[in-house]
């Protein structure tokens, strides 16, 4: 039975997001998708959802919703201080809602994000293959008040509940983010990368979706690169000596050299960082055979 | 044609990047792009993407890698017994500009810089058959070689915070058309009332790397014209086949 929830108080910023729209970055399109996969899939999980149905990201500050029909949802990730009808309520739950129920927001306890998945996942429109938010491509680009997101209404027993399922939350607090070496790693001298490493960076006020920028400078003697690929987790040093780790909604090119390369533990760790949180990189190899 | 390996890497757990020569030339171009062919047909039946630009391949997984080093090895294998010799036979798309003042914010600038009139601009600058070495930046932006070193001009120091959909710019060697509003840095000379990208049809962007574009003037009028035609579906891009 379709239902809709209706968006009473939009928060700071949430968005509709699923594992991202592939097969388009050819065509210039950024991938997009959930900040933090891990958190995203267990909040999938815990319903018996497919780990990639589409779910709410949620940024520092919550929103306020209402549904019009009984559904099971959970909160995954950041600790947000979720409320059912003013209620506290835990993370990493399943929860039963019924009609004219309401989930709110408190605030902002651990972590930056927390996603809100329901059961079968959020029935919004796709686009080029996912469902995934992005200005100019889908209709909306975040949560506004007025705007109905729709679900499936299902009671309980038709799902696969997995209320057992565990959840570490250990990265959320850790400040140190997994990289490998970038493709242009090795034009760097070994002041500059033992400098690198050696710094503890602090996460500056510009970070979004596409890009989190790092506030500490260096001296940077590299060239621009003539254009080239870049993906989410690329690590830009800038012609300005700045670090720009580059997130799920960047470009699909750029010019300036790639000097580091987040895995996916470090892309969930920094996802969960806001501004004036410190970070530090710890290089990785690529197992050898 | 001669080739030369290229350097294969991990770009993370779930990418490969393959480089070749770094430089912006069209024979390289032709190298990557017969590879890039050759790799999608290889993964044919497999969760990948590859994208490129001027000199690299980018193979994205959806999953993780199992074994990179094998993927590697085989990736190597498949590029060094390739034999290119077939030529590329691409589209050529005919795009019309209108280089109105209204539209040419930095026709003025570049005229005064390079000493040249505006009328010259427009004629060096619809003159070449352009290349399209990829499709980056924004949803749907060609990169297009062959500009006329008599315009290649540098960024602006300060991007615009907001470029029209439809603005034609130069950028240093390139010239590219912003097939959506955005901020942008490069010196902009016209717009085009074409639209180079459609998020409702698959694929959503005609033109394609290795194709070639030919820009022809047209005047405030017929541009409106354009627009026009376009709102009642009868506007048609004019595209050509191009071997080369």
């Amino acid at each position: 039975m379709e239902a809709e929830i209706e968006v009473i108080q939009a928060g700071l910023l949430s968005t509709i997001q699923d594992n991202g729209r592939y097969g388009f970055m050819k065509f210039g399109v950024p991938i997009s998708g959930v900040m933090d996969t891990y958190a995203a899939t267990m909040c999938n999980l815990i319903l018996g959802n497919s780990p990639s149905a589409a779910i709410l990201e949620i940024t520092q500050m919550g929103p306020k919703l209402k549904f019009s029909k009984p559904s099971v949802i959970a909160i995954c990730g950041g600790y947000l201080e979720p409320k059912l009808n003013g209620v506290n309520i835990e993370n990493c739950k399943p929860y039963d809602i019924n009609s004219e129920d309401i989930v709110s927001f408190g605030r902002r306890k651990k972590g930056c994000r927390a996603y809100l998945s329901i059961l079968g996942g959020f029935q919004t429109s796709e686009i080029l293959g996912s469902k995934s938010w992005y200005k100019g491509l889908t209709q909306n680009s975040k949560l506004e008040k007025g705007i109905k997101l729709f679900y499936n209404s299902n009671s309980t027993k038709f799902g696969n509940i997995n209320a057992a399922l565990k959840f570490s939350s250990e990265y959320i607090h850790s400040n140190e983010v997994e990289v490998y070496p970038g493709p242009e790693y090795h034009l760097l001298n070994t002041q500059e990368k033992q400098n690198i490493m050696n710094t503890e960076y602090e996460i500056s006020e510009k970070n979004n979706r596409m890009a989190f920028q790092l506030k500490e400078t260096m001296c940077n003697s590299l060239k621009p690169i003539i254009t080239g690929p870049v993906m989410p987790g690329t690590v830009q040093l800038t012609s300005g000596g700045r670090l720009l780790v580059l997130m799920k909604d960047c470009q699909t090119t750029g010019g300036y050299p790639r000097i580091l390369q987040l895995n996916e533990y470090g892309m969930n760790t920094i996802a969960q960082k806001v501004a004036r949180e410190k970070i530090r990189f710890k290089m990785l190899d690529y197992r050898l055979p | 044609m001669k080739q030369e390996l290229p350097h294969i890497r991990p770009l993370s757990e779930r990418a490969i990047l393959i480089e070749f020569e770094e430089n912006i030339k069209e024979d390289i171009l032709k190298i990557v792009l017969y590879h890039k062919n050759r790799i999608e047909n290889f993964y044919i039946k497999e969760k990948v993407e590859v994208t490129n630009t001027y000199n690299s391949l980018l193979i994205i997984y959806i999953y993780n890698i199992e074994d990179v080093y094998s993927e590697i090895f085989a990736l190597k294998a498949l590029i060094s017994e390739a034999n290119i010799t077939n030529k590329l036979h691409n589209k050529l798309f005919n795009i019309p500009v209108c280089y109105d003042p209204e539209f040419g914010l930095d026709l003025v600038l570049i005229s005064k810089s390079k000493n040249l009139s505006v009328e010259e601009i427009i004629s060096i600058h619809t003159t070449p058959v352009y290349t399209v070495y990829f499709i980056g930046f924004l949803p749907g932006f060609p990169y297009l070689g062959g500009l006329d070193e008599r315009l290649y001009i540098s960024r602006k120091n300060e991007p615009r915070l907001e470029v029209k959909k439809g603005a034609v710019g130069i950028g240093e060697k390139q010239t590219g058309i912003y097939p959506i509003s955005s901020p942008g840095g490069w010196q902009i000379i016209g717009n085009s009332p074409v639209d180079l990208f459609d998020k409702k049809v698959v694929p959503p962007c005609q033109i394609m790397p290795g194709d070639k574009v030919k820009f022809y003037a047209v005047s405030k009028a017929k541009y409106l014209e354009i627009l026009e035609q376009k709102k009642r579906g009868k506007f048609q891009l004019k595209t050509f086949f191009y071997g080369s």
